[in-house]
Formats: C-alpha cells, sequence, structure tokens
C-alpha cells in the first residue's frame, strides 16, 4: 500500500523537487556568493549581496513601487470583484452580457491586454485624451511620465483580475440559500443591511481565498510593463519582479537576481504560513 | 447616460431598468470598451480610426499588413502544442498523484502534501532564473517540452483532484474491487469518471493559463519554431511600436480570437465548471 502511494506520488515529487524545491534552495545559495568574473571567480560573501541591494536607491524605489501596485490593486480589484458579482447574480436585463463583458479580460493574455490599453493612453491621440479634451483637459502622457506610469499600470491590472475575483464570489453568492434572504426580509432588514450582515460574513472565506491569490498576482503579473513601460520612465513603474528578470537576462548579474528572488520567497512564505495558520485553525473549530 | 432609455423594453411589460441595471451596464460597457476600440482600430485606416467618425470606411488591411509581418501559423502551432503537452502531463501526474494522497495512507503524506501545498507559494514565475539554469543543464532551453514541463506537477491540480477523489463514496470503490478491478482499474473505471466536472474546470483554467503565459516563454524560447503567440506578440509590438495602432490591434485580435470564440461558445460550460469545481 504505502509502495503504491510513492509510486503514485513519484512523477509530480520529482517534478516538483526539480523545479520548484531545487531552485528555490540554488536561489538563497547563489545569493550568498559573489558574481563570477574572468579573472575573480564568485566567492563566497555571506550577506554582502544583501546589503548592497538594500544600499540600492533602485531597490528602495521597485519595491516601494511594488507596495503601492498591491495596495491599491488589491482592495479595489476585490471591491470591484464584488460588486460585479453581486449585480451578475442579481435579476437584471442583460445579465448574460454584463457577465460576459467583467470576465471578458480575464480570457486575454496580459501582453494582448496592455496592447489595447496603449490605444487609451497614447498621448493626443489616444483615447483617454479624446475624452478628457472634450472638458478642456490638457494632453497627458500618461506611460511615459513620472506621475501617472506606475497608476496607469495599477489600472490595467485591476480591469485584468477583477472579473477572475468576480467568479469565485459569483460560486459563493450562489451556495447562499434563499431561505435566509426571506427570513431577513421577515426580520425587516432592508438590502443594505441584508447584504451587510448576512451576504458579506458568508463570503469572508472566499475574501481569504482571493486575497491570497491577488496578493501572489501582485508579485507575478508583470507582463504588461513589457508592453506599456518597460519599468520607466526611471523606474517609475518597474516592479519586483521585472526588476529580476532585468538583473538576470539584460544586466547577467544572477547573484542580484537571486538575492531579490531570496527576498520574494520569505515574503510569499510568510503569506503560505499564515494562510496555512488560519485554515488549521478553521479546520479545529470545525 | 440614455443606457436607461436604450435598454428599457417598449411596452409596459417591465417598469424602468433599476439603478442595478444601470450600474451594471455602465461598468460592463467601460470593461468591454478597451477590446471594442481594438476592434474599431483593426477595422479601419489609422486616420479613419483616430477621427472616430462612424462611417469611416471600413478595412482589412491591417490584418493583411499583421499577418504578413510574423510567422503566426507557426506561433499558433506552437501555443496549441504547448498548451497540449502541458495538459497531458497535468491531467496524468495529478490524477496520479491526488489519487495517492485520497486514498492510500503511508507514512510522511501529510507532510509531502504540504510541501505540494507550498507549491502553491513557490511559483515558477519567481524563480525563473534558476529555473532557467535548470531547464538549459537538462537540454530542454528552446524546447516545448522546456516551457511546459515546470508546470506539470501543478500543486493546484493534485489540490483540486484530492478533493474530488475524496468525494467518492467508498462503496463505489469495493464494488469495482469485488469486480476484481486492482488499483489502476479502480482509478481508470470508478475515480477518473466521477471527477469528470472536476477535470473539465482544470483543463478550461489551464489552457487559459498557459495560452495567455508569458513571462517563462519568453525566457526559455529563442526561435520562430518554439515561441508561442504571447511572445511572438510582444516581439511584433516592439518592432512596430509607434506605427501603426490599426496593426498592433489587428495582430492582438488574432492572438486573442481562438480562446476569446472559445469562452463565448462556452461561457456557461466555463463558468458553472468553475462553481462545480468547488473552488473556494
Amino acid at each position: 500500500m504505502a509502495l503504491y502511494g510513492w509510486m503514485l506520488l513519484a512523477p509530480a515529487l520529482i517534478l516538483l523537487i526539480t523545479f520548484a524545491f531545487i531552485p528555490a534552495f540554488e536561489t538563497i545559495w547563489a545569493s550568498l556568493y559573489s558574481k563570477g568574473t574572468l579573472r575573480r571567480p564568485s566567492h563566497f560573501v555571506g550577506v554582502e549581496n544583501y546589503l548592497s541591494l538594500f544600499s540600492d536607491p533602485a531597490f528602495r524605489k521597485v519595491v516601494t513601487n511594488n507596495l503601492i501596485y498591491a495596495g491599491i490593486t488589491i482592495p479595489v480589484s476585490i471591491a470591484i470583484a464584488l460588486g460585479m458579482a453581486l449585480w451578475a447574480n442579481a435579476q437584471i436585463i442583460g445579465r448574460g452580457f454584463v457577465r460576459a463583458a467583467y470576465f471578458t479580460p480575464t480570457m486575454l493574455p496580459m501582453i494582448a491586454a496592455a496592447n489595447l490599453w496603449l490605444f487609451f493612453y497614447t498621448p493626443d491621440l489616444g483615447v483617454i485624451d479624446r475624452i478628457t479634451a472634450l472638458f478642456g483637459f490638457p494632453s497627458v502622457n500618461w506611460l511615459g511620465q513620472q506621475e501617472t506610469a506606475l497608476y496607469s499600470v495599477i489600472a490595467v491590472t485591476i480591469w485584468k483580475e477583477a472579473g477572475f475575483y468576480m467568479i469565485f464570489y459569483l460560486a459563493a453568492l450562489q451556495t447562499i440559500s434563499p431561505e435566509l434572504r426571506e427570513a431577513a426580509t421577515v426580520e425587516g432588514a432592508g438590502r443594505w443591511t441584508y447584504t451587510r450582515r448576512v451576504v458579506l460574513p458568508l463570503l469572508a472565506p472566499t475574501t481569504m481565498f482571493v486575497l491570497v491569490n491577488a496578493l501572489i498576482n501582485s508579485v507575478k503579473l508583470i507582463d504588461h510593463l513589457f508592453i506599456l513601460t518597460k519599468g520607466g520612465p526611471d523606474n517609475a513603474s518597474k516592479l519586483i519582479l521585472y526588476w529580476v528578470w532585468e538583473m538576470a537576462f539584460a544586466y547577467f548579474d544572477t547573484p542580484q537576481a537571486a538575492t531579490m528572488t531570496t527576498l520574494i520567497l520569505v515574503v510569499l512564505g510568510i503569506v503560505a504560513a499564515v494562510q496555512f495558520a488560519v485554515l488549521e485553525r478553521r479546520v479545529h473549530y470545525r | 447616460m440614455s443606457l436607461t432609455t436604450a435598454y428599457a423594453p417598449p411596452r409596459k411589460l417591465f417598469s424602468l431598468p433599476s439603478l442595478d441595471t444601470c450600474g451594471a451596464w455602465l461598468l460592463a460597457i467601460v470593461w468591454v470598451s478597451p477590446l471594442v476600440f481594438a476592434v474599431w482600430a483593426a477595422f479601419h485606416t489609422p486616420e479613419g480610426a483616430l477621427s472616430f467618425k462612424l462611417n469611416a470606411p471600413l478595412t482589412l488591411e491591417n490584418f493583411r499588413v499583421a499577418w504578413d509581418a510574423a510567422p503566426w501559423p507557426r506561433y499558433f502551432l506552437n501555443t496549441t502544442l504547448l498548451v497540449t503537452v502541458i495538459l497531458i502531463g497535468q491531467l496524468t501526474l495529478c490524477t496520479l498523484a491526488g489519487y495517492a494522497f485520497a486514498r492510500f495512507r503511508f507514512p510522511g503524506r501529510d507532510a509531502i502534501f504540504i510541501l505540494v501545498l507550498l507549491q502553491l507559494f513557490i511559483l515558477p514565475e519567481v524563480l525563473i532564473v534558476e529555473n532557467y539554469v535548470m531547464i538549459s543543464r537538462l537540454g530542454l532551453f528552446d524546447t516545448i517540452l522546456g516551457i511546459g514541463v515546470p508546470y506539470m506537477a501543478s500543486a493546484f491540480g493534485i489540490f483540486l483532484l484530492r478533493q474530488a477523489f475524496k468525494s467518492v463514496p467508498q462503496e463505489l470503490e469495493e464494488a469495482a474491487r469485488v469486480e476484481g478491478c486492482g488499483w489502476f482499474g479502480v482509478l481508470w473505471r470508478v475515480y477518473v469518471p466521477a471527477a469528470r466536472p472536476t477535470y473539465l474546470a482544470y483543463a478550461l483554467v489551464s489552457v487559459a493559463t498557459h495560452w495567455n503565459n508569458f513571462l517563462w516563454p519568453l525566457i526559455v524560447t529563442n526561435s520562430t519554431n518554439t515561441r508561442p503567440l504571447t511572445v511572438g506578440l510582444s516581439l511584433f509590438g516592439a518592432t512596430e511600436s509607434g506605427v501603426n495602432i490599426g496593426v498592433i490591434s489587428a495582430a492582438t485580435l488574432m492572438v486573442i480570437a481562438p480562446l476569446f470564440f472559445g469562452f463565448i461558445l462556452f461561457q456557461r460550460q466555463f463558468i458553472q465548471a468553475f462553481l462545480r469545481a468547488g473552488i473556494r
């Protein structure tokens, strides 16, 4: 029995070890070594890479950017997703179209989404500038100036992700028994009270799930940067993973990339630990 | 907004659309507008696209230019192969592992399961640098298999199938055993058919994810013969940058068309699949 169990697990385990665990350990290992050159081969430097990373203003900029990116995209896309789900679940005219419209961006590659948004952000000729011009606002180089580049990228992420999270809320909403609503109505609860006191608490586990997903996405979702801003201007919209990519594959500075990746792994590890702890507690209460 | 009048039925069969309907529609229109403008730009000349005149002449020229500018058939083939290879790998590995976790008892099982779940957080996207080294070491650089293999032991898939297998009644398994089925027969005759909705849901999610994946394929591909559509599209945008929004829109629409129409056709199944898979 045990032997069969291991045999069944073996293929998946081998791949997991090869493409998740070994690379993770190698990353940590590489972050402790210097960059090798022809004249000076790579040698052990301890935490030196970390110290030089922390003193790098670009590092601080990129981390700040990513915190702003996460801090805005996560709550806003979750709030929009919740609103979408409530609407897509309500008795409204043309519900099928509305649902499909909300969900469509999720089906597009991020690269394609970024191309679509280029047409919106183009200065003067783009859709946004055309509309603001009607109200007499001057043209804005949305992607090309420091003040707006990051927020323009954030808008695309929210547009892309909200519909995906909506699906999970929609699934949860459909499991709520209609009797609860009747009971609430009998008790004299209005719609707002019903939503706030009954629906939202029942959606709490879904929110937890969506939150973890959104958090992970705020680290890994960087495809649109390649099209929209390439992290610019002057690092204004650069996110951590894009920085890692650039370090490793444009500047060939593997130790710096490994150091940053290790920090990402630590953060994701903490998220994982918190989630497992929460899950564990819920299981115990049950 | 004239939405209220536009979508109210002419007769007094229904009351006027509620505030909810207006809000939902307004948001829906905002949400599809980037796609609508891309369609608009793709079918017009640059001047026509930017004039926003409804009677501007239509043209297919953008599609012709876009189609001739890159080896699209090869990219379509690569993406199709990639998605297929990944799906076959995932279904096989995740079925076996999910079955082991759901129905076999052995020491260390739960610890291993936690390790598997950890992969939900140690993403292939984050480990691009070392995974690139690993793929090169294995001689898989610039191959379809090289793009796909890090995704095959999907923790999400293992988790979903374990849940599905666990909900299968034990009596079914015992009945099959009485009929003389071994563990593989039980898996194939009892568990796999019982988990069909989960397979469908997982397959749809997997195909959509990998059709759209970009960063990892960008890193491990280096030639036309392996490059998937997304990477092709990004290169295309780069060479044409600032030149013609209509051509870029046309190329973008070509890339998203198969998945998009698939989604429109199977929208109900897709959303139902999600709901039934019990993803919470």
